[in-house]
């Protein structure tokens, strides 16, 4: 025989399930909310970081896949103070130039940079030497680059080529780089060109093809 | 010279038996290799005039993948035979260093080269990239005559050799209507060969007013760039001794 009171405690305590599932969901939505927010904010990261900052016009070495060269593109974009940050947005932009629809370059990548940092340049790790006084970017690329890379001696040597003249273009401090892929040193970025070296960061902007430098390859 | 390459056999030869099992014979101490002189001593034949083929990847090693499931090392060992038999057929010798779909790893590439004591070593790569063909040279600095190197920039001492040899093959590509770029690059095994080197990497052609748009995979298109290549280390053949 059920009593009133155990209907009234029974109905009492559906009624605050109910009440307190709804708090849940509640919860959970404005939770997912805030997540979706945050990352909404980390993915233009590179270019938040710029955010607020005075404009400066800066120049991409752009790769050409067809006639196997790179070809300088000004912009006027927003740079951060930090140097750090500003190797990153430099790189975020020309990641941005491959993604391009009709690019010369293309590779379908959302974010292709994780991090950069700066070393003193170490004599003698480059080879060919470096100059006194520069400094070793470390480039951090995400795994998404590295897996978007179109495999092959000339792709992955433009990609590398595109990224080291660049940086160097825009700070000139920067001598020499060097290529992570998701913090880990890797033998090559797509099969190909070698990343457990370190490379000199003005032999690029030199090098044959490079618009304003010299001919072109055929 | 002999004890720049010297060292840089030896440094194979270490690595190589450092990859093989710890109860495998010490292979055998090869013969000191010597450059290949512009005359050999009197009454002495000259140096033999030797092609390295290196098809490029291998095994699990795939290399690219060019479109419709087909992989760059298969290309890369096409092509290779083909060339292998043109130069043959041309009476030049040839050394490959991969004749199957085997795993060869690089330093036993750059061994096999050096051994062979090429007078040209041509790595055969493919790609779905860009148009016509990629001639890539070590992205070393050229030095001179230093007696000890190490594996890793071997060829270093050949660098400018090996820019003569891509130039003949431009101009022979350039001959036969094949679009060609010409770049540095620091891709495995070619800073360890002590030759004159030439990374040679088809592309697709791509169709403008001269050329006929032609996948790497095309018969003809691989035929027209082994004739090519065939026809500059005709020349070199002439020219690698000055």
């Amino acid at each position: 025989m059920i009593t009133t009171l155990q209907k009234s405690l029974f109905f009492a305590m559906l009624a605050a399930s109910v009440v307190m599932a709804a708090y849940l969901i509640r919860l959970r939505n404005r939770a997912e909310d805030r997540l979706q927010a945050q990352v909404a904010a980390a993915a233009p990261a590179a270019m938040g970081e710029s955010a607020g900052n005075p404009n400066k016009v800066v120049t991409l070495y752009v790769p050409n896949d067809l006639d196997d060269s790179l070809t300088t593109v000004e912009r006027n974009i927003p740079l951060p103070v930090d140097e750090n940050a500003q190797a990153r947005v430099l790189l975020e932009n020309l990641i941005e130039a491959y993604r391009a629809p009709g690019a010369t370059h293309p590779m379908s990548v959302a974010t292709g940079i994780n991090d950069v940092y700066f070393l003193a340049a170490s004599e003698g790790r480059g080879q060919g030497g470096a100059g006194a006084g520069g400094q070793t970017a470390v480039v951090d690329l995400t795994g998404a680059l590295a897996a978007a890379q179109p495999s092959g001696i000339e792709p992955e040597t433009l990609t590398l080529l595109s990224m080291l003249a660049t940086l160097h273009a825009n700070l000139p401090r920067v001598t020499q780089v060097h290529f992570l892929v998701d913090g880990q040193s890797r033998e090559t970025l797509a099969g190909h060109a070698d990343l457990t070296r370190t490379y000199l960061a003005g032999d690029a902007e030199r090098r044959p093809g490079a618009a304003g430098v010299g001919g072109a390859g055929r | 010279m002999r004890w720049i390459e010297a060292m840089a056999v030896g440094v194979a030869v270490a690595a190589g038996w450092w990859q093989q099992s710890p109860q495998a014979e010490l292979p055998q101490a090869p013969a000191v290799p010597s450059m290949p002189t512009a005359a050999g001593p009197p009454g002495v034949q000259g140096p033999r005039f030797v092609v390295v083929v290196d098809a490029a990847h291998g095994g699990s090693d795939t290399g690219a993948r060019i479109g419709g499931g087909i992989l760059e090392k298969d290309i890369t060992l096409g092509v290779s035979a083909r060339l292998r038999s043109t130069l043959h057929a041309h009476g030049i010798d040839v050394v490959t260093t991969r004749q199957a779909d085997t795993d060869v790893l690089p330093v036993s590439r750059g061994e096999t080269a050096n051994r062979a004591h090429g007078a040209a070593c041509l790595i055969i790569h493919a790609t779905a990239t860009g148009s016509g063909v990629h001639l890539f040279t070590s992205s070393l600095s050229a030095t001179g005559n230093t007696r000890f190197l190490p594996w890793q920039t071997a060829q270093s001492a050949y660098v400018t050799q090996s820019l003569k040899l891509e130039s003949e093959i431009d101009s022979a590509l350039a001959h036969a209507e094949i679009p060609v770029s010409l770049g540095r690059a620091s891709v495995e095994p070619m800073d360890s060969m002590t030759c004159p080197e030439v990374a040679v990497e088809m592309a697709p052609l791509v169709g403008g007013h001269v050329t006929e748009a032609r996948p790497v995979t095309d018969a003809i298109y691989q035929k027209s760039v082994v004739d090519a290549v065939t026809a500059a280390l005709e020349q070199w053949r002439s020219d690698w001794k000055q």
